[in-house]
Parts: structure tokens; sequence; C-alpha cells
């Protein structure tokens, strides 16, 4: 989809998506990197309810949306479920992360929240995940532009 | 029979802040990648951002999937700072910027580094793979959940053991 054929409300719907789900970053406060790491600590299991309160949401969506609606109005593509290919590096990538979110109690979207409640240190973890992700960029790109017949393999 | 108070008491601590925040942030966060999914059909990730907003200054060829959709990604987040700045105004004790984190620089920095690394090999991240793909029944979500859940507490607690707080 070329960006002169977008419906004039995709926008303004993505931020207001955008809007309730930071509201809800913040009022959970997973923004706040103590609380998540209490959590790993297992001295406050409140972070079960975020992350299932909001899969239980967005199940019901999942399952209804399809039913209703023969396509999503604003794009016309298909209802689908989130479904990736399995391989190692969802294994592999997700110990990495898992160690980073171990570390520092900030994943990528608690921390855009994290930054808009004021926490300016967030910055530190913010500037690493943009290194971070341009490092593996950096390696993928070399690694799939050397064998052809990796690229576009996801 | 009498309830042991001291059982009482050990299953309340599991919740000292009580449920009611993250329950209802929880909620909210469901509904933000809702009211996409249903308008647009796209599961909103947080973590595909990174990698979309370095195609503005990066030629690397990782990067140039993400060109087609790296504005409204740029939109998605900066909803997501003034939805949280919203919540800090309205709500938050003491109001906007009276809170910064205690956690040490290097830990950010160096956990937001794995954080990079791992979210983007990993094929995502707490809301792609643990709101989108949980709430798709994603095996690869699960998989993916659980394996970053359990090496972030083990990391968590060793951290912890070695006596760094916070």
């Amino acid at each position: 989809m070329s960006n002169t054929d977008r419906h004039p409300l995709f926008i303004p719907v993505i931020l207001v998506g955008g809007l309730i789900f930071g509201f809800g970053l913040g009022y959970s406060h997973m923004a706040r990197p103590e609380v998540v790491l209490n959590f790993l600590q297992f001295e406050d299991f409140g972070l079960v309810f975020v992350m299932f309160g909001g899969a239980a949401v967005t199940g019901v969506a999942y399952a209804v949306a399809p039913r209703l609606l023969d396509s999503a109005p604003l794009t016309g593509d298909d209802f689908e479920r989130r479904l990736k290919s399995f391989d190692r590096n969802v294994v592999v990538g997700g110990a990495i992360f898992g160690a980073g979110w171990g570390l520092s109690g900030i994943c990528p979207g608690a921390a855009y929240a994290s930054f808009g409640i004021g926490n300016v240190t967030i910055l530190w973890a913010l500037a690493g995940m943009f290194i971070g992700a341009y490092a593996q960029g950096v390696w993928r790109s070399r690694t799939h532009d050397a064998d052809p017949a990796t690229a576009g393999a996801d | 029979m009498l309830t042991d108070p001291a059982a009482l008491q050990t299953g309340l601590d599991l919740f000292p802040n009580g449920i009611s925040r993250y329950a209802i942030g929880g909620i909210f966060v469901g509904l933000g990648a809702v009211v996409i999914y249903v308008a647009t059909g796209i599961s909103a990730g947080a973590s595909t951002f990174l990698e979309s907003t370095l195609s503005y200054v990066s030629g690397q060829s990782r990067f140039q999937r993400y060109v087609a959709s790296r504005d409204w990604r740029l939109v998605f987040t900066f909803g997501i700072v003034a939805g949280a700045a919203v919540y800090a105004l309205a709500f938050q004790d003491g109001g906007w910027g009276a809170y910064t984190t205690d956690v040490d620089a290097w830990r950010l920095l160096l956990g937001g580094v794995l954080v990079g690394v791992g979210t983007r090999i990993g094929k995502g991240c707490t809301s792609g793979h643990g709101v989108c793909g949980v709430g798709s029944a994603s095996r690869t979500s699960l998989v993916g959940v659980a394996t970053f859940l359990l090496v972030a507490i083990g990391t968590a607690q060793l951290v912890a053991a070695l006596g760094v707080t916070p």
C-alpha cells in the first residue's frame, strides 16, 4: 500500500491506538524498571496481569473481528492472527532479549512510555536498543547479502 | 476452621501494590492494540520501530524492508510517548517528571543493547509476542515468551544475588 492510497483515518487511528497503549503502559507502572525487576525477583507478580490482561483483550479481537467484518475497514486487508514462523532465532533472540530485560528491567514499548512520563534516565536504555538493533542489522545485512539463498528469509 | 493468617499474608504479599493498576493498565495496552488491529488488520509491536527508524539514516539492506511502514511506526511510538505523558500529567504522584529510575545507567545501556539485538532476532518483544502473539495463540510467540521470561528471571535474580541494587 503506497502512502497516497491510504485511508485518511489510517494515521489518526494509529495515533489513537498508540495513545491508549502508552497510557496503559504508564498506568500499569511498566514504564518503571524497578517494578519489572520486582516481578522478575518474585517480589510483585502484578506484571502477569498486564501481559495476560492485554493478551486476553487482543485475544477477543482476534477471535471476533474476522467474524464480524470481511476485512479491515481502513486497509481492506484480511484479519490475520499474529503468527510468525518458528525457528532457532525465536529461542536465541528470546534468550538475548531476556538477558537484557532481566538486566535493565525495560523493554521497547515500556521504554518509549518511560520517556513519556518524564524519566529522562531511560534514554540510556533507548540508546542501547538502537545500538543493538543497528548491530544486528549490519550483521544480518552482511550474512544475507553474502548468501542469496537466505535473502528474504525471516 | 480458621484460615491461617500467616498463609493469608503470604498470599497478599504476591501483590504488595494490589492488582488493579496492573489489570487496568494491561486492559488499556490491549485496547490500544485492538483499535489498530480492528481498523487496519495490523498486529502492532513496539520493537520493529527500532529498525524501521534506522532505515531513515542507514542504507543497510536489513532495514529496507521497513521503509513502507516506518512513517506509521513513528506515529505509533509518538502515541505511546504522548499517552504515557497523559497518564503522568493526570495520575502520577507528583505529576509529570516526578519519577526517574534509580537503576544504574550501565544496566540500562547494556541491557538496552541486548534488548535491541534480541527482540529483532527473536521476532518480537513483550508487545508483539507477549500481547499480540499470545492473543493469537501463536505457538512461536508462546515459546518466545517462555524463553525471554525464564532468562529474564534468571538474569534478574543473578544480578540481585551479586548485590547490584537497584
